[in-house]
Order: structure tokens, then sequence, then C-alpha cells
């Protein structure tokens, strides 16, 4: 049994083919991830173990991440569980659903502070997903749960 | 020109205020009364309420993390503010079939658990809940009477800190009813807060 983990590990461990490690950030990390100007296209979606809605749709923004990666669309996932859950939740779901997107976990308290800035029309409630081409600032967001195959039309029509 | 320009200036502005919450109401309306079923079976409108001065209205429910994190603080608004004429109502609008945790059974076994002091009332038909403009739980429609009217005097979030009420160093709710006991201008009345959407019906 160990030597198939071990094997397991030298097959796929070393490779960028192992699930994401999740990071807690601070918005002023977020911030800089959302206006980095060198980054292409980032798909920003933000979710939570907890929302039901959010983790629907998490399987279409994996997809996402793969079908669009060779055209610089990036997806990032951004969790809004508690500090106190980080490994006990994110980390677990991520490693059950084998997720290859970037994770970060928000670590905020005061959403006042930063939800405008993430978009004015956002009211605060996930799902919520943003979209933004770096290059040229163009900014799309949407407070929805994304049908199947909606979200790929989307990014689709964005980036053309 | 420069009427052009005032003119789109306006629209932006409508168009950017009203965007998220179509149909809710904004700092300023007038709100509706209602009559819904609360956990003890009897049904409660705010005109039951003759000597209230307004009303702490929360849309709010067992299940989001963020209601039951907020679950205590609900209850210490409306022990210091029911006296002084500010009563808690707390309304559920999530559909129970969507959200068995929800369920009018759950909720009467929620009040009765946390000891909640103020009616917990089902909006079936989330009637309530999209005429407010309710998006997700808990959010806040303080309610002041003028006139024998209900305006509404703040809509958004209890405080600024979720995780733990001792660091919230805005609180927003308590400001406000402080405001409007004091007859003061309401500071801040109007806040966004992350929560859980409301489950609606159909989707």
């Amino acid at each position: 049994m160990r030597r198939t983990v071990v094997l397991l590990f030298f097959l796929f461990g070393a490779g960028a083919t192992i699930a994401q490690e999740v990071e807690v950030i601070k918005y002023p990390q977020l911030d800089a991830i959302i206006n980095a100007k060198e980054d292409g296209v980032k798909v920003i979606n933000f979710w939570a173990t907890w929302c039901k809605p959010c983790v629907e749709e998490i399987g279409y923004f994996e997809a996402a991440n793969t079908q669009f990666r060779d055209k610089g669309v990036s997806v990032t996932l951004v969790s809004f569980d508690f500090g106190k859950d980080v490994e006990k939740k994110v980390q677990k779901f991520i490693d059950k659903n084998d997720l290859r997107s970037r994770v970060l976990v928000l670590d905020e308290t005061d959403y006042n502070s930063f939800i405008d800035k993430v978009s004015p029309s956002w009211s605060g409630a996930i799902p919520a997903t943003l979209i933004v081409n770096s290059k040229t600032g163009k900014k799309q967001f949407y407070e929805k749960t994304f049908k199947e195959g909606e979200l790929s039309e989307v990014i689709e029509a964005f980036i053309n | 020109m420069k009427k052009t320009i005032s003119l789109i200036v306006l629209l932006a502005i409508v168009r950017v205020s009203a965007a998220p919450f179509d149909g809710g109401y904004e700092v300023g309306d007038i709100a509706r009364d209602f009559q819904l079923k609360n956990v003890d079976g009897a049904s409660v409108s705010l005109s039951d309420y003759k000597e209230a001065k307004g009303f702490i209205v929360v849309f709010t429910c067992n299940t989001c993390p963020y209601a039951k994190l907020y679950e205590q603080r609900i209850i210490a608004l409306d022990k210091k503010y029911k006296g002084a004429g500010y009563p808690v109502i707390a309304i559920q609008p999530n559909d129970g079939s969507l959200s068995p945790g929800d369920s009018f059974e759950a909720m009467q076994a929620n009040s009765k658990k946390k000891g909640f002091s103020f009616p917990y009332l089902l909006d079936e038909t989330q009637e309530i809940a999209r005429a407010y403009g309710a998006a997700r739980t808990p959010h806040v429609f303080l309610l002041n009477k003028e006139s024998g009217e209900l305006r509404v005097a703040y809509i958004g979030a209890i405080d600024n800190n979720h995780q733990d009420s001792d660091r919230a160093d805005k609180k927003y709710v308590e400001d406000a009813v402080d405001a409007l006991i004091a007859s003061r201008k309401v500071p801040v009345t109007f806040t966004k807060a992350i929560g859980c959407t409301i489950k609606w019906s159909g989707t």
C-alpha cells in the first residue's frame, strides 16, 4: 500500500498535475491579482464550501481553466470560507475534487471595505464572478450561478 | 451639450444604484406591512405593534453560516432595542424545499433552541423578500415610523465583522437605531455584506 502511494507520488507528485494548495490572502493581494497588467484574462470566482450553488458550478470553472489555458485565460477560485476552516474544509474540498485552478481564501471581515472595489454592482451575495482583461482593463461582473455551457460561452465572447 | 452630459450622468447614477436591487427598497422608501406565520403558529403584522417606533427587520435563516454567526447578535439587538420601541422582526425567506434546514419545523426548533425573543416568520411565497429587495441572509432593513408610515432608514449588514462581534468597529444597525432614538441623522444608511443568496423558488 505504502509503496503504491510512493509510486503515485513519483508519477504525479512532481508535475503540475497535483491538486492545488490553498493560499490565504488579504484584500490587497486580491486587488493586485485583479489589477496586474501582465497576466492575460483572469476569471475570478467567489465561492465557499458552504455555498451550495457555488459548489455546483465549480466544475465549470475547472473545465474552463483547462479549456482556455492556451488562450491566456486563468481561473482563480476565491473562497469566503472562514479562517478556521481553511484546512478542514477548503483543502479537503480541493483534494477531494482534485481542483487544478488556483484557490485562495480571502481572510477579510470588513466586506464593505472591498466589495465595491471588486464591482460596484455586487450586492455581496455569492456565487459571483469577475472576468478581467489585464491589458485592456475590460471587466465583466456576474452575480449569478452559471448553467452548463454558459461560462465557456461568456469567456469565449469576452476574449474574442 | 451640458444638459445631455448631466442627463447621462444622472442616468448612469440611477442605473448603478438600481442595478442589484431590482424592485427592492432603497433608503427613504416607504416599506409595506405583511402578514406572515410565526413559529408559534400565530400570524404577525407590523401593524400589530401599536407602540413600536420602528422595526429592525432581519431576513435571516437557520442554515447560512453568516446567519448562524449573527444569531446571538440579532438576539442582542432585540434585547437592547425592544424596550426603546425598535423590536427585531426576523423573516426566513428561503424555500424550504430547496433548503430543508429552513423548513417551518426547522425554524420552530431553531427558535426554541436559541431562545429567540422575537418573532421568526416564514415568508412562504417570498413575496416580502422580493418587495423589500432582500438579496441574502442576514440582510437588515431598519424601518422608522414617520406619521404612520414605515420609512426605510438603513439597509445592509449588522456590523463589519461577521467572525467576531468584539472586533467589529462599525456597528451599523446599532448606530442607526441610536441615531433614530436620539432624532439624529442616521450616520450610515446603506452597506453591503457577504451573505448567502436567498434560495428562491423555481431556481
